[in-house]
C-alpha cells in the first residue's frame, strides 16, 4: 500500500479530524451556496420595523441594526474567511517552500542571504504591519489580502521545508538517484518533494486557523475587506453595539468563526498524525 | 598480454584526495590514491571504518558535496577519460551508465514512497530516450534478472514491503539497469543476514559473468575479500597502504596494519580466550599522525617510522606495502 493511503487510512481512523473536515466541507458547501438559498446579504428590505429582530422564520438567525439578514451574511462571511483563509494558506505555503527548496538546494552563499533574510522578516510585527497597510488601502480587494496575508506569512514554512531538504540532501536514496545519473529536476520532483509534502500540507492546514483569525481580527477593526461586505469580522463588530439586546447579531458570526477555526485545527492535527505517526499523542 | 598493458586500464585513480573544510581544520579523508581497475576485473578495498573507502567510492562519480571537495591535481580516468573535467551533463551520464553505485543499507537506498519498479525504471529513463512502458518493462525485467520472484507483481511493490535481501537485490537492479562497465559496491552486504550476504555475493557474481562488468568492492570483512577478489587495496588513513594480489596478501602480508586485520580474523581451529585486536583506533581525519600514520599503533615502529612518511614501496611481485619494513626487514619484531 502506498505511504499516501496508510496517511489516508490514518486520518480516516481519527475522528476528531475526521469530524473537523466534515466541519470544513459543510462550511465550504454553505459558503458556495450562500447566493442560492438565502436572501441577498446587503438588502435592507425595512430599515425601520426589521431592525434587530430576534430569529424568526423569516430570518431563522434574526437580522442585524441594518435589518439585514444575519444568516445570509453569516453564509457570505464565511466565503471571505475561507477564500482568504484557504488562498493565504496555500499562496505562503507556496512561496514557503520554494524559498525553502533554493534555500536548502542552493550553494552556501544564496542559503545564508535566504534564511537571514527570513531571520529579518520573522522578526517584524506583522499584525502592524498589516494594520498600517490596510489603514492607507482602503479599498483593498480580497486577493489584496490575501496576497499580503500570505506574504507576511511564509516563513516559517521556509525553515521547514529547507531544513527538510538539507537532510533529504544526504539520504542515501537522493545520493543513490544522483549516482544512477538522474537529472537534477528529476531528483526534486521525485525525490524531494513527496518527502516535504507532508510537513508542508500539516503547516499549510494548521495555517488556514490562523489566517482565518488574523482576517476577522482586521475586518472587526474595519480594515482589509471593508464594509458592506459581510464578513465575521465586521459582522461582530456590528454586533458589539446590541450585545445584550440583540446577542444574535454578534453570536452567529462569532459561533461560526469558532467552529471554522477549531474544525480546521482538528483536521489539521489529524493530518500531522496521519503523516508521522509517531508524532501522534 | 602484450596489447593488454599498453590499455588504458578501467578505471585509473591517480593521486585522489578529497578534502573536508570544517570546525575542526581541514579533514584530508582520502589523501592521494592511486588504484586501478581493469576490465572485468574483481578489486577489494579494504580499510576500518572512517579510513577513507566510501568518500573514495563517491570520488569517482564525483558526488562529494561541499563541505567536501575534491582537491587539484587528483585524476579519475575511466577508459582514459578524466571524469574530473567533465561538466554537469556529461558526468551524469556517465553516472549509472557507466559506473553505478551501490550502497550499504539497501533500506535507506531505496525511496520509501516510490515504487521499486518506478525506481528501476528511473535509472533507464535517465540515460536512454524510452517510452515509460518500455522502461517498465524493463524494469519488470531487471528484477526478474536480480532473482525476484513474481516480478512484475513485485514491480509495484514499495520499498517496506520486500525483505532485506530483496531490497538489495532492488539496489542492485537499480544500478545494473543500464549495464554499467563498473559497479563500486560499497559494503554491499553488510547490512545484511550472513546467509542472505552470501546469496548476495552469488548473485553479484553471476551478474558479474554475464555482464562482463569489473567490481571495486568496497568491504571491511576479508573473508568476502578472499573469496571474491584477485587483487586487493588496502586503505588506512587516506590512504593505500598495501596492494598485492589477494593470494598474496594473506600468504604475506607485508604491512603491519594488513598484519593486525588478518590477526583480527577469528578461527575456529585456533580457540583463544581473546580476539586480537589491534590497539588504537584510527586518528580523526584532521590530523594524521606525522610521519608513518600507522605508527602509534604499529607494534615494529621505531624513530624513522615517526619521522619520515613511507612511500608505498616495491615489495615485489607487483606487491606493494606503505612500511619502512619493506627497506629493513630485520627491524621486525618477533
Amino acid at each position: 500500500m502506498s505511504p499516501w493511503r496508510l496517511a489516508a487510512r490514518r486520518f480516516r481512523r481519527n475522528r476528531p479530524a475526521v469530524r473537523g473536515a466534515a466541519v470544513v466541507l459543510l462550511l465550504a458547501l454553505g459558503a458556495v451556496a450562500a447566493p442560492l438559498v438565502t436572501a441577498d446579504p446587503l438588502a435592507q428590505p425595512d430599515p425601520v420595523r426589521l431592525q434587530d429582530r430576534p430569529p424568526s422564520l423569516a430570518h431563522p438567525l434574526g437580522t442585524d441594526p441594518f435589518s439585514r439578514d444575519v444568516l445570509s451574511r453569516t453564509l457570505h462571511g464565511a466565503r471571505v474567511s475561507l477564500v482568504v483563509g484557504v488562498g493565504a494558506a496555500l499562496l505562503a505555503v507556496t512561496l514557503g517552500a520554494g524559498v525553502g527548496l533554493a534555500a536548502g538546494l542552493a550553494g552556501r552563499r544564496t542559503d545564508q542571504l535566504l534564511m537571514r533574510g527570513v531571520d529579518v522578516a520573522i522578526a517584524l510585527p506583522r499584525i502592524l504591519l498589516l494594520l498600517a497597510v490596510f489603514a492607507v488601502w482602503e479599498d483593498a480587494p480580497a486577493a489584496a489580502v490575501v496576497g499580503l496575508i500570505a506574504a507576511t506569512g511564509w516563513f516559517q514554512t521556509s525553515r521547514i521545508v529547507r531544513a527538510a531538504v538539507l537532510s533529504l540532501r544526504e539520504a542515501d536514496f537522493v545520493v543513490a538517484a544522483r549516482a544512477i545519473g538522474a537529472p537534477a529536476a528529476g531528483i526534486v520532483r521525485r525525490h524531494l518533494l513527496p518527502h516535504v509534502a507532508a510537513p508542508v500540507i500539516v503547516s499549510a492546514s494548521l495555517d488556514v486557523g490562523n489566517i482565518i483569525l488574523l482576517e476577522a481580527g482586521l475586518s472587526y477593526l474595519g480594515l482589509g475587506v471593508r464594509p458592506p461586505t459581510p464578513t465575521w469580522g465586521n459582522m461582530i463588530m456590528d454586533g458589539k453595539d446590541v450585545l445584550l439586546s440583540a446577542p444574535w447579531v454578534a453570536l452567529a458570526p462569532g459561533l461560526a468563526l469558532v467552529a471554522t477555526v477549531v474544525a480546521f485545527n482538528l483536521a489539521a492535527d489529524g493530518l500531522r498524525d496521519a503523516f508521522d505517526p509517531r508524532t501522534a499523542a | 598480454m602484450t596489447g593488454a598493458t599498453a590499455r588504458a586500464p578501467l578505471l585509473e585513480l591517480r593521486d585522489l584526495a578529497v578534502r573536508f573544510t570544517g570546525p575542526d581544520g581541514v579533514a584530508r579523508a582520502v589523501d592521494g590514491i592511486d588504484l586501478t581497475v581493469a576490465e572485468g576485473e574483481t578489486v577489494g578495498l579494504v580499510g576500518e571504518s572512517g579510513c577513507g573507502k566510501s568518500v573514495t567510492t563517491l570520488a569517482i562519480l564525483r558526488l562529494v558535496e561541499p563541505p567536501g571537495h575534491i582537491a587539484h591535481g587528483s585524476s579519475v580516468r575511466l577508459e582514459g577519460r578524466d571524469l574530473l573535467a567533465l561538466g554537469p551533463k556529461e558526468i551524469r551520464a556517465v553516472r549509472g551508465n557507466h559506473v553505478a553505485l551501490v550502497f550499504q543499507d539497501p533500506l535507506s537506498a531505496l525511496n520509501p514512497v516510490l515504487r521499486i519498479g518506478a525506481q528501476i525504471a528511473e535509472a533507464i529513463r535517465a540515460h536512454e530516450s524510452v517510452t515509460r512502458s518500455t522502461a517498465r518493462w524493463r524494469a519488470v525485467e531487471m528484477l526478474a534478472a536480480v532473482g525476484i520472484p513474481d516480478a512484475e507483481r513485485r514491480a509495484a511493490a514499495y520499498p517496506h514491503q520486500l525483505s532485506g535481501g530483496m531490497r538489495q537485490r532492488v539496489v542492485l537492479a537499480m544500478a545494473l539497469a543500464c549495464r554499467p562497465k563498473l559497479l563500486l559496491a560499497d559494503e554491499p552486504t553488510t547490512a545484511l543476514d550472513v546467509t542472505i550476504q552470501a546469496e548476495i555475493l552469488e548473485l553479484l557474481d553471476a551478474l558479474q559473468r554475464k555482464l562482463g562488468m569489473a567490481v571495486l568492492l568496497v568491504t571491511h570483512n576479508l573473508g568476502i575479500v578472499a573469496e571474491r577478489t584477485r587483487r586487493v587495496y588496502v586503505m588506512y588513513a587516506g590512504q593505500i597502504v598495501e596492494e598485492a594480489s589477494t593470494e598474496r596478501l594473506f600468504a604475506q602480508p607485508a604491512h603491519p596494519y594488513t598484519e593486525g586485520l588478518l590477526a583480527a580474523i577469528p578461527r575456529l581451529e585456533e580457540r583463544r580466550a581473546r580476539l586480537q585486536a589491534i590497539p588504537g583506533q584510527v586518528p580523526p581525519a584532521t590530523a594524521w599522525p606525522a610521519g608513518c600514520r600507522f605508527h602509534p599503533r604499529c607494534p615494529h615502529a621505531w624513530e624513522k617510522c615517526a619521522a619520515e612518511e613511507p612511500p608505498l614501496l616495491d615489495a615485489g611481485a607487483r606487491h606493494k606495502a606503505r612500511c619502512w619494513l619493506v627497506e629493513e626487514p630485520m627491524r621486525r619484531k618477533k
